[in-house]
């Protein structure tokens, strides 16, 4: 017992520490780029327009639809098998395709744009409609409308399941491990590998995702709070409360 | 890409293709999610119970193991279960005397024991808040007919809870058949991402196995969406809406 901590705590959680850039850093980019790719999808989503909604539909779909491995699998493997034949192999890009680390941010990404599409697009329908029509009263254009209410209110609206979706992606990052990517996870696999103990660093990299979690926890409800600031104020009417949390 | 002639013989049932690996692999992973549900339906309830009993030390154990199991990755977890799942499970039986040294834990149980654990937590939770939902005065009625707690637990409690959880009980079925594709990384069962592996590596085509292996996982994820919003209305009959 004495030597597995002693074992953790100077071997395998300095080692793990170093790591977790490489966690944080596949969250926030995937999270940025997946939840910016996600506006347009939920409006198409939305749109009465076959040729828009069918698409952004089968988008969702497929990203819900299958196991987040599979994508993983298939971009790293399935893409890194198809690029190198063509212009890519030459291109600036090719030293970036050669590291399994941009590969899961692809795959992330993508993945993230059809769950937070699909939040996005349920938020984008409860936004009241009296406030949209305030708006055109106004002489908004529709771009205008959408940048100032629409989407606001919608991102308001949805944020605490926003939030959850930002600790499962930062959970769903360790899949990347089984692409060669030395996250906290890979690293602990390494580990495992070069001293043939098999649960200290599990154990150890397990006690790094609590830890995360628990402060990305804290930071979103900081951030839902001052979001919402405005709503603090005992509201007028108890339905009015629940539509803010909606 | 192969060409559409050769598509089809590589996804032939038998020797030459890989549909019959496909297919089997298809079927392991449904059996994977149906036992590890059953199993996960058992913590959960278990759970659930031991955070509304009232009891302070059982609600401690409840709440650390979801609060637990539900921080950490499921695919670290996996790693972590499967391997200490089973040599625990082996000491067990061995030592209270039920098998021999050279006994063996399946792959497959161990893969049911891990994925039922961890959804396990997020079962109880939703599980907790389902049985808080079914109105007080339903089981006031049932104990005033002088009902004994189990018949109260399996004709009143029971029942109205699921309406309550289908929604959330629905949506771990579908995130547990996916998520039975991480068995892949311990490498000693035949699921189906592990058969599309297998073809992939094997003939080096590795889109066109890939795109196989996510077009059975959709299959699988469409045909239970529409089973759901069955069992959802069915579920709900005589609801006022």
């Amino acid at each position: 017992m004495i030597d597995a901590l002693t074992f953790i705590f100077t071997i395998v959680l300095p080692k793990l520490l170093q790591a977790i850039p490489v966690t944080l850093g596949l969250t926030v980019v995937s999270c940025v780029v997946g939840n910016l790719m996600a506006v347009p999808i939920a409006m198409a989503r939305i749109s009465p327009n076959p040729f828009l909604w069918m698409p952004s539909y089968l988008y969702i779909l497929l990203m819900r639809g299958t196991p987040l491995l599979v994508q993983i699998y298939l971009i790293y493997y399935g893409l890194g098998q198809i690029l190198p034949g063509t212009w890519v192999r030459h291109s600036f890009l090719w030293p970036y395709l050669r590291d399994g680390f941009w590969y899961a941010i692809v795959a992330l990404s993508l993945n993230t744009a059809g769950y937070t599409g699909e939040i996005l697009r349920g938020a984008i329908q409860a936004v009241p409609h009296g406030e949209i029509e305030a708006g055109k009263a106004f002489g908004m254009s529709p771009w205008l409308v959408l940048r100032r209410i629409t989407l606001p209110r919608a991102i308001r609206i949805c944020l605490p399941t926003m939030s959850t979706e930002t600790i499962l992606l930062l959970k769903s990052t360790s899949l990347a491990a089984t692409i060669t990517v030395m996250d906290v996870l890979g690293t602990a696999r390494w580990i495992q590998k070069q001293t043939f103990r098999i649960y200290e660093p599990l154990i150890a990299a397990g006690l790094i995702y609590v830890t995360l979690v628990f402060i990305l926890t804290r930071l979103l409800n900081w951030l839902e709070r001052s979001l919402n600031k405005d709503r603090d104020r005992p509201a007028p009417s108890k339905s009015l409360t629940t539509l803010g949390n909606a | 890409m192969p060409d559409q002639q050769s598509a089809w013989s590589l996804l032939a049932y038998g020797d030459t293709g890989w549909g019959d690996e496909l297919l089997r692999g298809l079927a392991l992973t449904v059996q994977i999610s149906v036992c590890s549900y059953f199993v996960g339906f058992c913590f959960g309830l278990l759970g659930a119970g031991a955070k509304l009993h009232g009891n302070r030390i059982l609600y401690r154990i409840a709440d650390v193991y979801t609060t637990l199991i539900r921080a950490v990755p499921e695919l670290l977890l996996i790693l972590l279960l499967y391997y200490s799942g089973t040599s625990a499970l082996k000491a067990v039986l061995v030592g209270i005397g039920i098998a021999g040294e050279d006994i063996q834990i399946s792959g497959f149980a161990a893969a049911v024991g891990a994925l039922g654990f961890i959804y396990g937590a997020y079962m109880t939770e939703i599980l907790r808040g389902a049985i808080l939902a079914v109105p007080k005065g339903q089981m006031e009625a049932a104990r005033s007919f002088g009902m004994r707690p189990p018949l109260r637990f399996r004709r009143i409690l029971f029942p109205l809870m699921l309406r309550y959880a289908l929604p959330g009980m629905g949506n771990q079925w579908l995130n547990i058949t996916k998520d039975s594709a991480l068995i892949v990384v311990v490498g000693s069962v035949q699921e189906l991402l592990n058969a599309g592996s297998t073809a992939a590596g094997a003939t080096k085509l590795y889109l066109f196995f890939y795109s196989v292996t996510a077009a059975c996982f959709l299959f699988l994820t469409v045909a239970s969406m529409l089973v759901l919003a069955m069992l959802e209305k069915r579920v709900n009959r005589g609801m006022r809406r």
